[in-house]
């Protein structure tokens, strides 16, 4: 089943370019990977920890080095993420002028090397797979992007290419840190390596430092953030609608699978430096997003802010707010890919982001206007949408820790300064709700036409998805919780 | 089973029949006597599986003192072969060129075009299994002598003539290096064998001094074989002048011979600390000014002839970190990735011209070319699932290992540098528009090479094991 979602994205890309019907294809492999990945989600057993649904074929006995494959709670849900944003992404794409079969192929591709870094059990194709995502990113932003994409398209691909060959040159380290004996690229044999105590405490420092930047800069991490809202800018809105909601939660899901469990000790030593880093996220980019003048640029400064709360998440070590890290990857998600779909249709019509130009949209569209205020009041973190609950667990989760430098509380003064972030998300995103849809019409946007029947299908699937686990949260802590239980066992669990 | 040195024979003797056809022939088309060439070579290769072992290297004498049959030389034996078959190959795309070049007749050197890289081929094979320094100089200057021809071959062009001068006259300087290191380390040593040499430094009372001298005017010799700072000056005039194939072949054959030397000769010296420091350094310079240097250019064949110098950085990391086998395994993703950039180029070039910009809309005009060059643009960058990113991985693997950390800092930032300029090809032919709308033809023969190419480049890059093992037997 498992292999069955890694596969049929890829397979489907190799088919379209090879001339099958482009949209036809796609839609149909997304919706099959999307009900299988529903299907696996129901069929998860939820009290065990470990990992289910296991494969594995031998790659090299020499190297330890598997093709192996599973899922545990937190990369199941970052796999269900993946189905429902490539289906809706799919969904979105309108008439390509041309290529068409090419950016099809791009946009399954980037699925496919998602879910399959998602479900990788092994360290190689944990990397192989994401890498496998960067030409096609490349290529969409080149060929089909808009405004300056040709610089867009350099930066992000020439910084994601320095940040993951950091990232390989910590997991070589990492793999190198284990006695002769018992290495293996295998992230099972590395935790079992790890519990027995067998990764030195200076490699754990080396490797997790290594790990930060090389993640650090494939999520946008401050002060590595740079690439990403001029490249979402200039991105085509399913290609930004993957990259931002499924792509980026790459570098978090390699930090909560790898770092937490693997390198306690070096998440200790440089806890101080994330939580500054993660607050530069949260507060100053914050307020550069306030400050931004069009749609896009916005929304792409505000998912770089929102991993503020991820990485508080992932610093704050206990289950709560590790969970609600993952949870909120989830929910972020959604959301951020319902802004983009949007933006994207808005741009289409208008030709024009810029908020000076925009204004009474939702006279003219009330749909896109309900679907944007939807997916602005969930980023903000409403009661009622998912990110509501996942930004209530790391808050908690992030006060509970009570680690200290000289009576200093660290953790509680930054969930502090943290939760004014929820204020200044509210400012940019209800401002940019009124800028564009309300007020006076725009010179630009007479006789526009409202999103019609077939995309209003992919907005309520994401709309529903958020509402929905939004009110039964307890569903997902549930599987999420024991994928992090073995490792924070001082903790009660939620 | 076949003696080893018999394959060479075959060779020097196919060559010379090729060049009697040549001379008496004359109703004949004569790319006949390349395909002809390519059949012979591609006996020859499968002769290779078959071959009778060697002597141990302690115990030899006679001819097996100075030549080897040992995994590593068999092994670069099919990579010699390999390579001269897919330039052949390229000749015989390239044919057209030489026919229209000022003043030549239809037929004119056409097969004496294909019968130097027969023996060029035959010095590689030598080269490989040398094991003696005068062995290695003699097999050297056969490569080196074929190839001062080669480059200046399509010699009514100004630029080619300038490239095949600068050659010549460099290269005879580097190998007057390699004789005097070669006359030090003899008159410390009293040997030429490499075997002898490493027991005579086991010696406490040799002369140690004048035993590093002797290695570091080899090191210089070689170090402009391989195209390595500060003695690469040569190289973008050359690469950039030469008639197209015979670039393709210097880039790939003579580096990998160049390599093969290099590791089998450092062997004794690696033992002084003196020598891991110097190729330290320069490894480092070489990555640093190939990747830099590649970043401004618009000649795409210049462009590979600065990324040629880079990846001979890459290459001596992975020397002066002693990983062979990642060496090895570097230079036959280089060889399928390299070979597969040129045969694009070849059949591109002829219809619009050597610059990135004449690869616009590339994609439009045959989505085929344009395939075979992403593959090959992002082996060459390193991206997983093709052969370069194994072979990037396995040499940071081994500096990792060696805890050399200027040379991983530097390797991951020029690596980056990389995926710019490679990429900057790919934005030509899938981003701008074409400026003409003719489709461009590939014969049967290049797509079915180019095909093989492509597969060969995937496949390494997602199940590397089968080319280590053939190294670990």
């Amino acid at each position: 089943m498992l292999l069955f979602i890694i596969f049929c994205p890829i397979i489907a890309a190799i088919a379209i370019l090879a001339g099958a019907p482009a949209r036809r294809t796609a839609l149909l492999a997304s919706v099959f990977t999307f009900v299988v990945a529903l299907l696996a989600f129901a069929l998860f057993e939820k009290s065990p920890g470990g990992f289910q649904d296991v494969h594995s074929f031998t790659i090299s006995a020499d190297w330890g080095l598997n093709f192996a494959v599973g899922l545990d709670g937190l990369s199941l849900i970052m796999v269900l993420l993946a189905a429902i944003v490539t289906l809706a992404a799919v969904w979105f794409t309108g008439k390509i002028d041309k290529y068409e079969n090419a950016f099809y192929a791009c946009l399954l591709l980037i699925s496919g090397g998602a879910i399959g870094a998602f479900a990788s059990l092994d360290l190689f194709f944990f990397y192989a797979f994401h890498e496998l995502a960067l030409i096609p990113t490349f290529l969409l932003i080149g060929i089909w992007g808009s405004g300056n994409r040709s610089a867009a398209a350099w930066k992000i691909t020439i910084y994601l290419a320095l940040g993951s060959f950091i990232l390989l040159i910590g997991l070589i380290l990492l793999y190198q840190s284990v006695p002769v004996a018992s290495r293996s690229f295998d992230i099972r044999a590395l935790q079992a390596a790890a519990a027995t105590g067998q990764i030195g405490a200076e490699a754990q420092r080396h490797v997790y430092l290594l790990l930060l930047v090389g993640f650090g800069i494939l999520v946008s991490l401050f002060p590595f953030h740079s690439w990403a809202p001029e490249a979402y800018a200039s991105a085509p809105a399913p290609a930004a609608m993957l990259h931002a909601g499924v792509l980026k939660k790459f570098g978090l899901y390699g930090l909560l699978r790898l770092a937490v469990p693997l390198l306690p000790e070096g998440a200790r030593h440089w806890t101080s430096l994330l939580v500054v880093l993660l607050l530069g996220n949260i507060i100053y980019i914050g307020l550069v997003t306030i400050a931004q003048k069009r749609l896009d640029w916005m929304l792409g400064y505000s998912s770089v802010m929102h991993m503020g709360y991820i990485f508080l998440g992932i610093a704050s070590a206990n289950i709560l707010g590790t969970s609600g890290a993952a949870i909120l990857m989830f929910a972020h998600g959604l959301s951020i890919a319902l802004l983009f779909a949007v933006a994207g249709e808005v741009r289409k019509r208008t030709d024009t982001l810029l908020f000076d130009d925009l204004g009474g949209l939702g006279k003219v569209m009330p749909f896109a206007g309900l679907a944007f205020g939807l997916g602005a009041f969930a980023a903000i973190g409403l009661p009622g949408f998912l990110n509501f609950a996942s930004e209530a667990m790391i808050f908690f989760g992030a006060f509970q820790n009570g680690w200290e430098i000289e009576r200093f509380h660290i953790f509680q003064l930054a969930t502090v300064l943290g939760l004014w972030g929820v204020v200044v998300s509210a400012v940019y995103m209800l401002r940019a709700y009124r800028k564009v849809f309300m007020g006076t019409l725009g010179a630009r946007c007479n006789n526009l036409v409202d999103l019609d029947g077939s995309l209003r299908l992919p907005i309520t699937l994401l709309v529903a998805a958020l509402l929905w686990f939004g009110f039964f949260p307890q569903s997902f802590v549930r599987i999420v919780a024991p994928a992090f239980q073995t490792y924070f066992s001082d903790n009660r669990p939620p | 089973m076949i003696p080893a040195r018999n394959l060479e024979i075959a060779v020097l003797v196919l060559g010379m029949l090729v060049l009697l056809f040549e001379a008496f022939v004359e109703r004949i088309d004569k790319r006949t006597l390349a395909f002809a060439a390519i059949g012979a070579l591609t006996v020859v290769l499968i002769g290779t599986w078959f071959l009778e072992p060697g002597p141990a290297l302690e115990s030899a004498t006679g001819f097996w003192s100075f030549y080897t049959a040992d995994p590593l030389s068999i092994f670069f034996k099919r990579f010699a072969l390999l390579t001269t078959i897919v330039v052949l190959v390229m000749m015989i795309d390239y044919a057209p060129v030489l026919r229209s070049s000022a003043g030549a007749t239809s037929q004119s050197g056409l097969g004496e075009f294909f019968a130097l890289p027969i023996f060029t081929c035959a010095g590689l094979m030598y080269i490989v299994s040398a094991i003696d320094f005068v062995m290695i100089f003699v097999s050297i200057e056969l490569v080196t002598i074929s190839f001062y021809v080669l480059v200046s071959f399509t010699r009514r062009n100004p630029t080619t003539l300038e490239a095949g001068v600068k050659y010549l006259v460099l290269s005879a300087l580097s190998t007057a290096f390699l004789v005097y290191g070669i006359t030090w380390i003899f008159g410390v040593t009293g040997e030429t064998n490499l075997q002898r040499i490493t027991t005579a430094f086991a010696n406490p009372e040799i002369e140690r001094g004048g035993a590093l001298f002797g290695a570091v005017l080899v090191l210089v010799g070689l170090g402009f074989k391989i195209a390595a700072v500060p003695f690469q000056i040569w190289v973008p005039d050359v690469y950039q002048g030469a008639p197209t194939p015979v670039t393709a072949y210097l880039s790939v054959g003579s580096k990998a011979a160049g390599f093969v030397v290099l590791v089998r000769v450092l062997r004794p010296f690696m033992m002084l600390p003196q020598m891991e420091r110097l190729l330290v350094l320069i490894a480092l310079l070489t990555v640093i000014y190939g990747n830099l240097a590649a970043l401004p250019q618009s000649n795409l064949k210049r462009l590979l002839a600065y990324s040629s110098i880079a990846h001979a950085g890459y290459l001596l990391i992975g020397v002066a970190c002693l990983a062979g086998s990642a060496v090895i395994f570097y230079l036959v993703a280089y060889l399928l990735m390299t070979l597969l950039s040129f045969a694009v180029l070849i059949v591109v070039a002829q219809r619009a011209g050597e610059q990135i910009s004449d690869f616009d809309g590339l994609a439009k005009r045959s989505p085929f070319l344009a395939f075979a060059m992403l593959i090959a643009m992002v082996s060459l960058a390193g991206v997983p699932f093709t052969a370069g990113f194994f072979g990037k991985f396995f040499i940071f693997y081994a500096a990792i290992a060696q805890r050399q950390t200027v040379l991983v800092v530097a390797g991951v930032v020029t690596v980056a540098c990389g995926f710019y300029y490679y990429l900057k090809v790919v934005r030509a032919m899938y981003w701008q528009v074409p400026t003409s709308e003719e489709k461009i033809p590939v014969n049967a023969l290049s797509r079915a090479t180019m095909s093989a190419l492509i597969v060969a480049t995937i496949w390494l890059g997602i199940y590397p094991w089968p080319i280590l093992e053939a190294l670990k037997r």
